[in-house]
């Protein structure tokens, strides 16, 4: 069959496949059309579009790669004055001194690892215990509410945190907690000398609330993933609600929860803002949590718009380069982690 | 969490469960609770003292004034707001084409193996601290034009938008069923008139929802703004020009040593706050129907 062409007939698309009418046709088919394809009749417009779309899109996806390599090309080329100078001791230096241009980030780097670690060990098992409270056990009615809450508490601005942490964290500290720390728990030794409010531990607290909300909303959507039949079943065999968590859920989410986890220390290492306003930035490696302590993010917020000479703004953009390394590697391990759960799609779909 | 009633629903066993085992699963339900309560008390302890301290500093003046010199009561933060949106509107116009667009490409050609890649360094992405990206910006826009500017801001913001933006719409439009495309393709419709126009306007609630929600948790960034928009304490409408933003102004009032300031910080951050709490509450009532919807 064939078309006569007609002026003002112009369909979308031709199917090049014989009516069927009970009758075979013998007629042999033009060569150039293979059945049973169909012939699009799109305009030469749609066509060159619809190239023109999928390169447009091609890149759009490209420049999310495009942000991270020039992310680290660029770090990376305006740090090689700091790293040809100072090499591996940039990391062991203790002296971080622009005057005399000695730039050692030892002291920033234990105020990170201490400071996050810290904030780990209050949030975990606040954030696990929230979780498992919402998937498990909260009424349905409390479920939404509890969850929008813990979402608003993720929503909330670091310069926020910060700002009720100087007004209200610090001087509570200061008045109140760590005079009671002191007093029964000084044979420690992290808890010795004057108590400012502001230090390491404020800046721990106020990281703690900060990443609960992420270790939290993960490990929920971690939890949901495990199959109900493995609740059922466990409740079948006459465990109690306890029982079922420890050994259904938690046991078969534990791998999603430790990316949850580890998600939420990436967020901890990197966290500027709140941080710098609460750890007192003093350059400084001591061993009570009540001392002043500065973090990587901090001094570079703190020194970069003040640092004048080409060492010194190379050394603070290497120490911004070690934080783009660890944060890539804590974020890549996490991701992994947690999409070995989830596979690759947020549960928010089917939450 | 939809099946979780039908199986606490279910007969308990007549078998008596031993004592001790009834306490360690009460004191773990309590537990739980009590761990629930600690992390909603920071929130109710922020929201009531932003209320608190901030309500009484917000009047006509706080919201058409630029800043007072020290010592001189009064001045607001009108100047910080505009800047603040002009500076979010610049991201914008950056992220959310380029979020929209990955994403799109992520949903429509599932199974490339580019899609996994895109989806798992945006994933990461999304992890690198602000600060980091405040540096890559200055880097690229501040150091040749040589000077700070609302531009560069905008860049470092929507450069932190693609990512979140990228993963909601991938995920609304995968919510798209396949049902529709193939509908749409079988009526001989060219493929990007199809994305545009049936798969991206049915996800458009969706779609909107999360770049929405991507603006809001960027609203609030300072770090990235502290060496690219850098602040001001006059008005300014020029983009290549150093421009205030709200959380800068927020952090710089915050350590300084001035009760006035303080004063007005704590306004300036209910007021970003409500901005961005509107947007989240607006994004949860929207997704919270669309869900329905598409469960019913």
């Amino acid at each position: 069959m064939s078309f006569v062409p007609n002026p003002e007939f112009r369909p979308i698309a031709r199917l090049n496949i014989p009516v069927s009418d009970g009758i075979e046709d013998k007629r042999p088919l033009p060569k150039e059309v293979s059945l049973p394809r169909i012939e699009l009749h799109t305009s030469l417009f749609s066509r060159v579009m619809d190239v023109a779309f999928r390169y447009a899109l091609v890149i759009c996806a490209i420049s999310v790669i495009a942000v991270m390599v020039f992310f680290f090309y660029e770090l990376t080329s305006r740090s090689h004055l700091s790293i040809a100078r100072f090499g591996f001791k940039f990391f062991t230096g203790e002296t971080w001194d622009p005057v005399s241009g000695d730039f050692g980030a030892m002291p920033f780097i234990f105020g990170t690892l201490v400071s996050s670690l810290l904030a780990l060990i209050m949030a975990v098992p606040l954030a696990v215990g929230v979780a498992v409270f919402i998937t498990e056990m909260c009424p349905a009615r409390l479920r939404a509410t509890i969850s929008f809450t813990v979402e608003l508490l993720a929503a909330i601005p670091s310069v926020i945190y910060g700002l009720w942490g100087i007004f209200v964290l610090a001087p509570l500290l200061h008045s109140f907690v760590e005079p009671w720390l002191a007093q029964y728990f000084s044979w420690t030794g992290l808890f010795d000398g004057p108590a400012y409010g502001v230090g390491m531990l404020a800046a721990g607290i106020i990281l703690a609330i900060m990443i609960v909300p992420i270790i939290a909303s993960i490990t929920r959507e971690v939890l949901v993933a495990v199959p109900q039949s493995q609740r059922e079943a466990a409740l079948a065999l006459g465990a109690t609600r306890w029982e079922m968590v420890r050994l259904a859920v938690l046991r078969n989410a534990r791998v999603g929860i430790m990316g949850a986890i580890i998600l939420g220390l990436g967020r901890a290492i990197g966290e500027t803002m709140a941080v710098t306003m609460l750890i007192g930035n003093r350059a400084e490696v001591s061993r009570s949590l009540f001392a002043p302590a500065y973090t990587m993010a901090s001094v570079i917020a703190n020194e970069f718009s003040e640092a004048t000479d080409d060492l010194y703004l190379s050394a603070l953009v290497e120490v911004g380069l070690v934080l783009l390394i660890v944060t890539v590697i804590v974020n890549a391990l996490a991701r992994l982690l947690v999409w070995s759960i989830t596979g690759g799609r947020s549960a928010r779909s089917n939450a | 969490m939809h099946s979780m009633d039908s199986v606490t629903a279910l007969p308990r066993p007549a078998r008596k469960t031993s004592l001790s085992r009834q306490l360690s699963n009460f004191a773990f339900v309590g537990l739980s609770g009590v761990a629930a309560v600690l992390v909603l008390a920071p929130l109710c302890a922020i929201f009531g003292y932003l209320v608190y301290k901030g309500i009484g500093s917000i009047n006509l003046e706080f919201l058409t004034n630029t800043p007072r010199p020290v010592g001189e009561a009064g001045g607001g933060m009108a100047n910080a707001i505009v800047g603040s949106l002009i500076i979010l509107g610049l991201g914008s116009l950056l992220g959310v084409p380029l979020g929209i667009g990955a994403g799109v490409y992520m949903a429509e050609f599932a199974g490339h193996r580019l899609v996994t890649v895109v989806r798992f360094v945006a994933d990461v992405l999304n992890g690198i601290p602000s600060i980091v990206v405040g540096i890559a910006v200055y880097a690229l826009v501040v150091l040749p034009q040589q000077h700070f500017s609302a531009f560069s801001g905008g860049v470092a913001l929507g450069i932190m938008m693609i990512p979140t933006i990228a993963r909601t719409t991938e995920e609304m439009l995968l919510m798209v069923p396949n049902t529709i495309r193939e509908a749409a393709l079988g009526l001989g419709i060219p493929q990007w008139r199809v994305t545009l126009q049936v798969t991206l306007r049915t996800a458009s609630k969706g779609v909107i929802t999360g770049a929405m929600l991507a603006f809001a948790r960027v609203a609030g960034e300072t770090a990235p703004l502290l060496f690219t928009a850098f602040g001001n304490q006059f008005w300014n409408f020029r983009p290549d020009q150093p421009t205030a933003a709200l959380p800068l102004q927020i952090f710089s009032y915050a350590i300084s040593p001035f009760d006035e300031w303080h004063r007005q910080a704590w306004a300036g951050a209910l007021i970003l706050i409500v901005l961005i709490v509107v947007a989240v509450t607006a994004v949860r009532i929207v997704t919270s129907r669309g869900t329905m919807q598409s469960n019913a």
